[in-house]
């Protein structure tokens, strides 16, 4: 139903463009007259003014048990009316003047985005401010939106690549918050209450978990106020739900959840390490070298290239604060589930044995730094960066620096990280298909709310 | 999903529109063409020192010989494999040592390769691309384990995917006689028949200078590009081209439905499509006023269907429609709607039913009128923001035929759009129009 049919050949994704980082980017710390702390990249080539926010420590992790799907549930309802305004005047304010404003829900962090022409940007800053201080959550918009997103949920549920990642995450996490889908099950979702929604503004948005990162045609006089009147009547201390670290279970174990589909679609990894990890960037260039790379890597080369058994394989790191891992995953035809697991599995050990050649890890730095600048594709990447490098605390300068941090990491720095996280016997591995050749060691475990 | 495919698909885009009311500045390239007849477009953008290198063939999926669908898309994949002087996969490695992403992409109309890299990369980049448009090697040895990642593809993408298998059989009962009834990827049974030499054949008779489109975007000029151009792609002589089958569609003389169970359907979507002008196919003069008129209809949350069916009468969880007709073939118009949960998707499709109605005999306000083109044409400054969307949206344009002056002209003719244009485009494209209809179903439980 989209309506355009092109097929990408191969997996990376499209990137052009954007900025040197020597060139290019200044990064501003900016400090409104109310005390609201925002970096700011300043770009004068589109009228325009993109704002990227999140609020810490309150993502779909932090759900109430029993109310998984919260968070994702207020992210989709905050910009559905507030204030005076219904969701259909809410919404017609916004299109009418081309303002667009969005929420997610992550797993550690909340987060809006804005971007709005110039020429609108004080009442993009005040609808902003709306739905972030006076949400309605009419009745009518609740079920509405209630509807939609249980039946997404419901459409999940028989989706292979959906159910072999919510089932891998419950696998490593077992009871941790971090093994539970962040958009919640059809039963948390139809018991989320409007006083949940309520109580979840109330008490996760406020001034201390807020990060702003701020990239457009504005100067530093114009973003104070701006800043000020948007997030200035937040209350200045969230309550959050801390959460304790995961211990993730990683034996080797092996689950099949059985369907009757022409390829199986397989979700496999292991424990990984944080982004505060002294190992993080030999782990990042290593990851790079095994699965990371696109048509670059190790497993596209064996599994795709050479032997033409997936479309698909890939690896990455997913740094979270609780719960860290290293995962991938693959999709192949049935009758060759077990080939193709078995040359990942050969993989890895090979990098934990021998790490990357002298020569992989030249190249691997050459393209981790050579393609920096074309990851951030448009002011709102830029300025989604600018949250990041404070959520993960890099500094303002981390753009000028990252280029040398990475090509201080030595070939045994990543040999020892390769010896740190990679063990192909440990790898948990969930199959959802109808695999041949494959040995369940138990059953799956159920996704749980 | 509507303004998306406007600015993906057709849009120019007009820098100082924000700033100079009612006059359109638009996007300026500048292009020129080789003695061999290859067009260069150049669009400069100066903010960084980065550049994308792209290159567009005139041949997709729809110039396929009869029998070997898939060929187009199959070479694409095999275009990554090596030259007389590159061995098999040291192109990719070459633009990742280099720091580039690169990618590669086939649609019905063309095939397009590109790379993004630093500046001063762009002479390499414009090397080995030149390389492969006339060194390609192919071996049974290289050709085997690619088609079997193709068939994997088309298992992750089709196979895989209950509404996309739905797609590929109302395709076949829409398009009765134009190729665009085939999938891009190809029927798995004629990907496994296709042979080396199809694939030699193909490349031979497509993959020339005089069939292709250069766009460079970034931080460049047409005084660095040209000098480059000549050098590596100049010299590559043109060949004559296969001549093109005029493929016209006979007029839809029944309404047709097509309708498809699958066990693993939990929501059923109910759909129908109209046959549509194009920008280049029939009456192309309907073509913005049905992109103005898609953007009205569901253009948003206040938009016509989603207001009335999901906000106001509850007879739906999505509604919408959709406008493609950026293709050199015939277009479709088309209306989905899907019930809520466990709700009836034919009182459904009956309310959708009486939308359109209401469209062919009301038509659209002024007001609707007014909105839609005001977002259409905001939505080409934030196209701006994007280095990828003018080169996409000039090389899409020029490899179906149309010109950078169609291109430039696009926010002018959307803000001329009047509500007579948009109601004659109705009446042209709704009104007495046989259509196909589709339904996905669950598998019903006994």
């Amino acid at each position: 139903m989209m309506s355009k049919r092109l097929i990408c050949g191969l997996v990376l994704g499209l990137f052009w463009l954007a900025v040197n980082p020597a060139r290019a980017v200044e990064v501003e710390r900016v400090v409104s007259p109310g005390g609201i702390e925002a970096w700011l990249v300043r770009d004068h080539s589109v009228p325009i003014t993109a704002i990227e926010f999140s609020f810490s420590g309150t993502g779909g992790a932090h759900d109430p048990d029993g109310k998984a799907g919260l968070a994702e549930m207020v992210s989709s309802l905050i910009d559905e009316g507030a204030g005076d305004l219904d969701s259909q005047a809410f919404q017609r304010k916004m299109e009418d003047m081309s303002i667009r404003i969005s929420f997610s829900a992550g797993l550690e962090t909340f987060r809006g985005s804005l971007k709005t022409l110039n020429r609108h940007r004080d009442d993009a800053a005040d609808l902003l401010r709306l739905s972030l201080t006076a949400p309605r959550f009419d009745p009518d918009a609740v079920a509405r939106i209630r509807q939609q997103i249980l039946v997404g949920l419901q459409q999940q549920s028989t989706d292979p690549d959906s159910i072999a990642r919510k089932v891998w995450r419950r696998a490593v996490f077992a009871d941790h918050p971090y093994g539970r889908p962040v958009g919640g099950t059809v039963e948390s979702v139809a018991g989320i209450t409007i006083d949940d929604m309520k109580d979840f503004v109330a008490n996760r948005f406020a001034r201390d978990n807020l990060i702003i990162g701020v990239v457009g045609d504005i100067t530093v006089d114009a973003l104070g106020p701006m800043l000020d009147s948007i997030f200035g009547a937040l209350p200045a201390t969230s309550r959050p739900t801390p959460l304790a670290d995961a211990a993730i279970v990683s034996g080797g174990e092996t689950y099949v959840v059985e369907m009757d589909n022409p390829q199986s679609v397989v979700v496999f990894g292991q424990a990984g390490l944080r982004r505060d990890d002294p190992d993080y960037y030999a782990a990042y260039v290593m990851n790079y070298v095994l699965g990371g790379g696109g048509f670059a890597s190790r497993l596209y080369h064996e599994v795709r290239e050479k032997r033409g058994l997936a479309y698909s394989v890939y690896s990455y790191l997913n740094p979270t604060r609780h719960g860290a891992l290293i995962s991938g995953g693959v999709a192949t035809r049935n009758d060759r589930v077990a080939t193709s697991l078995s040359v990942i599995r050969d993989e890895w050990l090979r990098m934990y044995e021998e790490g990357p050649s002298e020569s992989e890890l030249a190249n691997a730095k050459t393209f981790l730094n050579g393609s920096f600048p074309l990851r951030l594709s448009s002011t709102s990447s830029i300025a989604r960066l600018l949250v990041s490098m404070q959520y993960h605390k890099l500094g303002q300068d981390y753009i000028e620096r990252r280029a040398e941090i990475i090509d201080a990491v030595t070939l045994d720095d990543v040999r020892r990280v390769a010896k740190r996280l990679l063990a192909p016997e440990k790898l948990t591995v969930v199959v959802v298909g109808k695999p041949q050749g494959i040995t369940p060691t138990s059953a799956a475990p159920e996704i749980r709310s | 999903m509507a303004r998306l495919a406007a600015i993906i698909t057709l849009s120019a885009i007009l820098s100082l529109a924000a700033s100079l009311p009612g006059r359109a500045v638009v996007f300026s390239p500048e292009s020129f063409t080789l003695d061999n007849g290859m067009q260069v477009v150049v669009v400069s953008n100066h903010r960084v020192p980065v550049v994308t290198h792209m290159i567009w063939y005139k041949v997709g999926a729809m110039d396929e010989p009869p029998g070997k669908s898939g060929l187009a898309h199959y070479l694409e994949h095999l275009m990554f494999k090596g030259t007389e002087s590159l061995e098999p996969g040291e192109f990719s490695a070459i633009v990742a040592r280099n720091g580039g992403q690169e990618n590669a992409f086939t649609s019905q109309d063309y095939t397009g390769y590109y790379q993004s890299v630093a500046v001063d990369r762009l002479e390499l980049m414009m090397k080995i691309e030149a390389d492969r448009m006339t060194n390609l090697v192919l071996t049974d040895e290289i050709i085997e384990p690619e088609r079997q990642v193709v068939i994997e593809e088309r298992r992750s993408r089709t196979d895989n995917e209950p509404s996309a298998l739905l797609r590929e059989q109302v395709n076949t009962a829409f398009f009765q006689n134009h190729p665009y009834r085939l999938p891009i990827i190809g029927w798995q049974h004629e990907i496994e028949g296709l042979t080396r030499d199809d694939l030699i054949s193909f490349y031979r008779a497509w993959y020339a200078p005089n069939n292709a489109v250069l766009v460079i975007s970034g931080d460049v000029t047409v005084e660095m590009v040209r000098p480059l151009a000549e050098k590596y792609y100049g010299v590559i002589p043109a060949r004559p081209l296969p001549e093109r089958v005029a493929w016209r569609e006979p007029p839809l003389n029944a309404d047709r439905g097509v309708e498809m169970k699958h066990p693993r359907v939990r929501q059923p979507v109910w759909s129908r499509r109209f046959m549509a002008p194009g920008v280049i196919y029939g009456a192309t003069e309907h073509a913005d006023a049905l992109q103005v008129l898609s953007e009205i209809l569901a253009g948003g949350a206040t938009s016509r269907l989603y207001r009335t069916l999901v906000v106001e009468e509850k007879v739906a969880v999505s509604a919408g429609a959709w406008y493609e007709g950026d293709g050199r073939g015939p277009g479709v118009f088309g209306f989905y709607i899907s019930p809520p949960q466990n709700g009836d998707v034919r009182a459904a499709a009956v309310a959708m039913d009486a939308e359109i109605k209401k469209l062919i005999d009301k038509g659209v306000t002024e007001d609707e009128v007014e909105r839609a083109v005001r977002e259409l044409q905001d939505s080409a400054i934030y196209a701006l923001d994007s280095f990828q969307t003018p080169a996409r949206v000039i090389g899409g344009a020029l490899s179906i035929g149309q010109t950078i002056e169609d291109v430039e002209s696009w926010p002018d003719r959307i803000g001329a759009i009047t509500v007579d244009a948009v109601n004659r485009a109705i009446a042209a494209v709704l009104k007495d129009q046989h259509s196909v209809t589709a339904l996905l179903l669950p598998e019903p439980t006994s």
